[in-house]
């Protein structure tokens, strides 16, 4: 077992399948001479060399259609960007190539293809670069979606998306790059689709992801303090979404709260709570609440930032609501 | 140009030298010494997110927008200090929205790259690379729609002229003749990476004989050579209502944003750049046009006191209330 920080662990991840499969190569804005715009990348040109590690302009649509018409053709592109917000410079290439190009083909061509990068908010960086797009990218059938919130999750999640012969948005944080965890030294894959409960609690479940599961496991440890048991879901990969996790938690706590950064309209909160009620009904002891981003643009000032953003406080406070306290 | 729009302009402004190079090295100066002050207050923790600053690179604002009517529109990156002041924004409000204050020009609610100021046609700084210039051009667009004669300046940096929104904005700026100005300003690196990794030509402008569009090329050390090159494409925009792709050749003297240690240059570059600076040159120049030292040392007093009293105006101003956020998200009723 090691202690790794979660960009490390990324890129061991990322390493060893490069050492692995020949066919596998990173590109991206300042992944290589620059280190890589979050140090995630760092090393990795002088490892691998300008071949696999590839500095690119500023064109997010030209290199997510390379790496999709690469890997259609049999290369194992992992794309990074910058920060997802830039991916909406490319998502006509991810929505309708890399999602769609299996199925209109009948089945001939896949797209094994990670593109990935921190995702949501980072601290006062204003509304063009704070966005969730996990809520855009989870409703597109044809997509893999993962967002690890722990330094394991994220090589093992890496290495099974790199493996993947479908396109996977795999979604880091600007905010989890520095936490550390324990890495197990013979750490192979994390299965896709496959949620972990990182906190057993009686009373209430919390359902997260990404950074989202720390500030739960904070809240968590508050409301101990207050006689309540909270156990934290860590979702780990939205879709597929691990139903049967979910839904047995909540079978046993029979009340659940969804924290998630992003809007509260629709996205992967909504669909959490369309699940629940269709699938545990019977065992739901109150509505299913979520605490989300507030429903406006990130704005700058820290303190509105500060409030928009689900932290603790709010998420403390929707488990007292819930249990009338 | 933009008298009005400077409520806290140097009272002793009136007593300075009237030649145009002594507003030029002001608002340049100004520029400089906003922008070395917003570097140490976000050291200090009073700005936050991203600060792209625009020392060394102040003639291009300044000049470019000495060609333009205070009625012209401008639009550009996230790189905006330096272009709002020259348009004509207070310092005031640009240090309150650096602060992230009420105050602010876009209230605390843009922040650094986000610089908006409507009174001075100032039509904002984006955060996108080349999201803002098919914007810029639909600003042309209008005014060509309504016939007022008004032309829009276009900033964006050598970087984003790789990306679609470049491309297909020039397209159609040359297709319908719309009068604006596509001003790149090349300073040589888009954040880590020179410009030789990151396009295939070494001459930008040339992406304009593509689009059938006239071009210009030129380094941007003299404030009075960027205002007479722009002005002629400003003209050409005005008079025939044609776009025009104009690389100002410059260099910042900072890193790409106060996250960035600038390792990829070595410090013999950056000193010979700075021994280039075309603050000094204006400085020298506003000498020669027959200014006393003494009349350059008044100018300087005033744009210090102008930042210091911009510095205490930030400290001092309320941070905007949580209200606000949803009427500034929909005009009328909040659409939930
Ligand atoms: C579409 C998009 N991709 C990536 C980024 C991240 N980014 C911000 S500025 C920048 C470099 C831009 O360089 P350049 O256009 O030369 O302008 P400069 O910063 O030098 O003024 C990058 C890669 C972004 N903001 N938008």
């Amino acid at each position: 077992m090691r202690t790794l920080r979660y960009r490390e662990a990324l890129r061991e991840a990322m390493i060893e399948e490069m050492e692995r499969d020949p066919l596998v190569f990173l590109m991206g804005e300042e992944v290589g001479h620059y280190q890589g715009a979050y140090k995630v990348t760092e090393g990795m040109l002088e490892r691998f060399g300008e071949k696999r590690v590839i500095d690119t302009p500023i064109v997010e649509e030209g290199f997510a259609g390379i790496g999709i018409g690469a890997a259609m053709v049999g290369l194992r592109p992992i794309i990074e960007f910058m920060t997802w917000n830039f991916s909406a410079v490319a998502f006509d290439q991810i929505l309708n190539n890399a999602a769609k190009v299996r199925q209109m083909s009948g089945g001939q061509f896949n797209c094994p293809i990670v593109f990935r990068g921190p995702n949501g908010s980072a601290k006062q960086v204003g509304s063009q670069h704070s966005h969730s797009m996990e809520h855009f990218y989870a409703t597109i059938p044809g997509l893999k979606v993962v967002a690890p919130a722990f330094p394991a999750d994220a090589k093992g999640l890496m290495k099974a998306s790199i493996r993947d012969n479908n396109p996977v948005v795999f979604l880091e944080s600007e905010t989890l790059y520095s936490v550390k965890g324990e890495v197990p030294d013979d750490l192979d894959t994390v299965p896709i689709g496959v949620a972990n409960v990182v906190r057993q609690g009686a009373d209430i479940t919390l359902i997260a992801y990404s950074r989202m599961t720390h500030v739960a496991l904070e809240a968590a440890e508050i409301a101990a303090k207050e006689g309540i048991s909270v156990e934290v879901v860590d979702l780990r990969s939205l879709r597929p979404l691990d139903e049967e996790t979910m839904v047995r938690s909540v079978q046993k706590t029979h009340r659940c709260i969804v924290v998630h950064e992003g809007w509260p309209y629709g996205g992967v909160g909504a669909e959490i709570v369309d699940r629940l009620q269709r699938l545990a009904f019977g065992s739901l002891d109150a509505p299913i609440l979520r605490v989300a981003t507030f429903d406006v643009p990130m704005p700058y000032n820290a303190e509105l930032e500060q409030m928009c953003i689900p932290g603790a406080a709010r998420v403390i406070a929707a488990v007292r609501r819930l249990l009338g306290k | 140009m933009a008298e009005k729009a400077h409520p806290k302009k140097a009272p002793a402004h009136s007593a300075l030298p009237s030649a145009p190079i002594a507003e030029y090295y002001r608002q340049m100066h100004l520029i400089r010494r906003l922008e070395e002050e917003a570097a140490r207050a976000y050291a200090a923790g009073k700005i936050g997110g991203f600060l792209h600053l625009y020392i060394g690179q102040e003639a291009v604002g300044v000049g470019a927008l000495a060609a333009l009517k205070p009625e012209d529109y401008v639009v550009t990156t996230y790189r905006d200090h330096g272009i709002a002041i020259a348009k004509g924004m207070s310092s005031r409000k640009l240090m309150a929205e650096l602060w992230g204050k009420a105050t602010g020009c876009s209230g605390g609610l843009g922040g650094s790259m986000h610089m908006f100021d409507a009174e001075n046609n100032m039509l904002g700084g984006y955060g996108i690379v080349g999201g803002h210039i098919p914007l810029a051009a639909g600003v042309a667009f209008a005014c060509k729609y309504r016939g007022d004669k008004r032309v829009t300046l276009c900033f964006f940096g050598d970087g984003a002229v790789s990306i679609g929104g470049f491309h297909e904005a020039l397209s159609l700026a040359a297709l319908w003749k719309l009068p604006i100005v596509f001003i790149c300003e090349n300073n040589e690196f888009s954040m880590g990476t020179p410009l030789s990794r990151t396009l295939s030509v070494e001459d930008i402008s040339i992406k304009a004989d593509g689009y059938g569009m006239a071009r210009d090329r030129f380094f941007a050390t003299d404030v009075m050579l960027v205002k007479e090159r722009i002005a002629e494409a400003v003209a050409r925009a005005r008079d025939e209502s044609l776009p025009t792709l104009v690389e100002v050749r410059t260099y910042r003297f900072r890193g790409h944003s106060m996250s960035d240690p600038a390792k990829y240059r070595t410090p013999k570059e950056l000193e010979e750049h700075k021994s280039r600076d075309p603050l000094t040159l204006a400085r020298k120049k506003l000498i020669e046009s027959g200014a006393t030292e003494e009349d350059v040392a008044k100018i300087e007093a005033a744009v210090e006191a102008e930042v210091v009293d911009a510095i205490k105006f930030a400290d001092e101003s309320p941070s905007p209330d949580v209200n606000v956020l949803e009427p500034t998200t929909y005009d009328g009723p909040f659409a939930a």
